[in-house]
């Protein structure tokens, strides 16, 4: 969303009158609510038989659409009371195979990165206090996953895993190592791009969203089926991490920005009064 | 005065930040022991209601299955649910005795069947006063999925509320409704309602756009 993130817009609804009301757009968790519906061209399909794997998992049927989503979907969790450790977000300190090691002793071996971001709602609306976690292979592209048998070896000091809340603004930040590249079964030699897998929830279940977050010029990004399923390069636009040297740390790491916007909520307080 | 045509929607709104499979290995991210990692001080978890809970206690179970008939074993399902009384619990607590919200998982370890610890919840109202027969929101999230399925899971000895329920019978097929009903059985003494997901073929579950 890089140059389009600085501006307002406020919901115009019709009032039995015909008057033209401009509301602010609240929080949702209110029957009044409504999201804006998702594009599922946009989206990657089902049924992307490039990725081999969704030719099996993919419903043949129609997705039944609701067109007045009840409470049961506009409602979701909120996890400002979900207890968060210290370094949760800062995959450098967060994970040590001996536990006799901390801090500084025993850093991930990789490019240190600082992954940051802004969750915005599609009106450019920041959502703050939002669960955002994110999951990675280690700098040489293996998984700390038991499934995983990748050749590259284990890190003994990188698990892999962050998750925070976004802050007021809807800031989010992790402390991490850049993610090796890795093959994978789908064509004969696949491979994937360096990739960070990003999972963020919003204020409903409605927007709950998980998508992988790319690395600026990495030339595997239009080699790789997974990107492929989907069909508009603008949609792989905003899953590319951009570097930003602004907030890159002197002597110690380099910054990536990367945004994540969720469906946006609008009012709609009219409809139900016949 | 504009007129709310005059800026056309496309125009004013970002795009959405594009779906990816959660792939293979979304354990290590959302579900940290089933990949083998050490759990962190709080995680989100497959118990929805403690023992504190009030409410019919009851366990979810199932298989998600793909459109050849396996097992998916690498499944990820996040389940949303109104408590006892029909009230969604949106504040998040692991203190609290009862979370509407919850994660489980399909692994090889578990051979394949996902399950929840919870509560039967109640109908919940709409803002019309109709009410929704008891359910539950499914997403299920997994390598070859690439944007999450949506679905509901509703009670099979709730026959009378499901007959009335307004989403059910959105449905067109009356022959898919069935595929949301899960089938009450008792589980080392416990009350378990089963629910399988088809992904695709025969019997496909019926999965939402909202």
């Amino acid at each position: 969303m890089s140059g389009r993130e600085a501006f307002t817009w406020q919901a115009v609804v019709v009032g039995e009158n015909g008057a033209i009301d401009e509301l602010e757009r609240p929080m949702p968790h209110n029957d009044d609510t409504r999201f804006v519906p998702r594009d599922h061209n946009w989206h990657p399909p089902a049924h992307a038989p490039g990725y081999k794997t969704s030719v099996a998992r993919s419903p043949r049927q129609a997705l039944v659409s609701l067109v007045a989503p009840t409470r049961s979907e506009l409602a979701g969790p909120d996890f400002t009371s979900l207890r968060l450790g210290p370094h949760d977000n800062d995959l450098l300190l967060n994970f040590r195979e001996d536990p006799a090691l901390a801090g500084t002793a025993g850093l991930p071996i990789g490019e240190r990165i600082l992954l940051f971001g802004r969750v915005v709602d599609q009106f450019g609306k920041p959502v703050p206090q939002t669960l955002v976690e994110m999951w990675q292979a280690n700098a040489g592209g293996r998984y700390r996953h038991k499934k995983d048998r990748y050749l590259a070896p284990l890190d003994p000091n990188f698990g892999g895993v962050g998750r925070c809340l976004s802050d007021a603004d809807g800031w989010y930040r992790f402390r991490t190592i850049k993610p090796g590249p890795y093959p994978w079964p789908n064509d004969v030699n696949s491979w994937r791009p360096a990739h960070i897998h990003v999972s963020v929830m919003g204020p409903s279940i409605s927007t709950r969203l998980i998508t992988q977050m790319y690395f600026e010029g990495d030339p595997l990004i239009p080699l790789c089926p997974i990107v492929n399923t989907l069909r508009d390069p603008e949609a792989v636009a905003t899953m590319t991490g951009r570097l930003d040297m602004a907030r890159s740390r002197s002597m110690d790491c380099l910054a990536y920005r990367f945004d994540l916007v969720v469906r946006g909520a609008v009012q709609t307080y009219f409809e139900n009064q016949g | 005065m504009h007129q709310p045509n005059s800026r056309p929607l496309a125009d004013t709104l970002l795009k959405e930040t594009a779906s990816q499979t959660a792939g293979p290995y979304v354990h290590i991210g959302l579900a940290l022991e089933l990949a083998g990692l050490p759990p962190r001080d709080e995680e989100i978890g497959p118990r929805l209601a403690g023992d504190g809970a009030k409410g019919e206690h009851i366990d979810l179970v199932g298989r998600v299955i793909d459109g050849n008939g396996d097992t998916v074993r690498d499944a990820l399902l996040e389940a949303w649910q109104a408590d006892a009384d029909g009230e969604y619990q949106c504040q998040f607590d692991l203190a609290a005795p009862f979370n509407s919200f919850g994660r489980s998982a399909a692994t090889a370890e578990n051979d394949g069947e996902w399950r929840f610890a919870t509560l039967k919840p109640g109908a919940v109202a709409l803002a019309d006063g109709r009410r929704m027969a008891p359910h539950v929101n499914l997403a299920i999230f997994a390598r070859g999925i690439n944007i999450q399925l949506q679905t509901r899971l509703y009670f099979d000895d709730e026959e009378a509320a499901n007959a009335a329920c307004p989403i059910l019978n959105a449905i067109e097929s009356v022959t898919r409704r069935q595929t949301l009903i899960a089938t009450r059985e008792t589980r080392e003494g416990r009350p378990c309602y089963r629910f399988d997901i088809r992904l695709q073929g025969e019997g496909e579950t019926v999965f939402f756009d909202f």
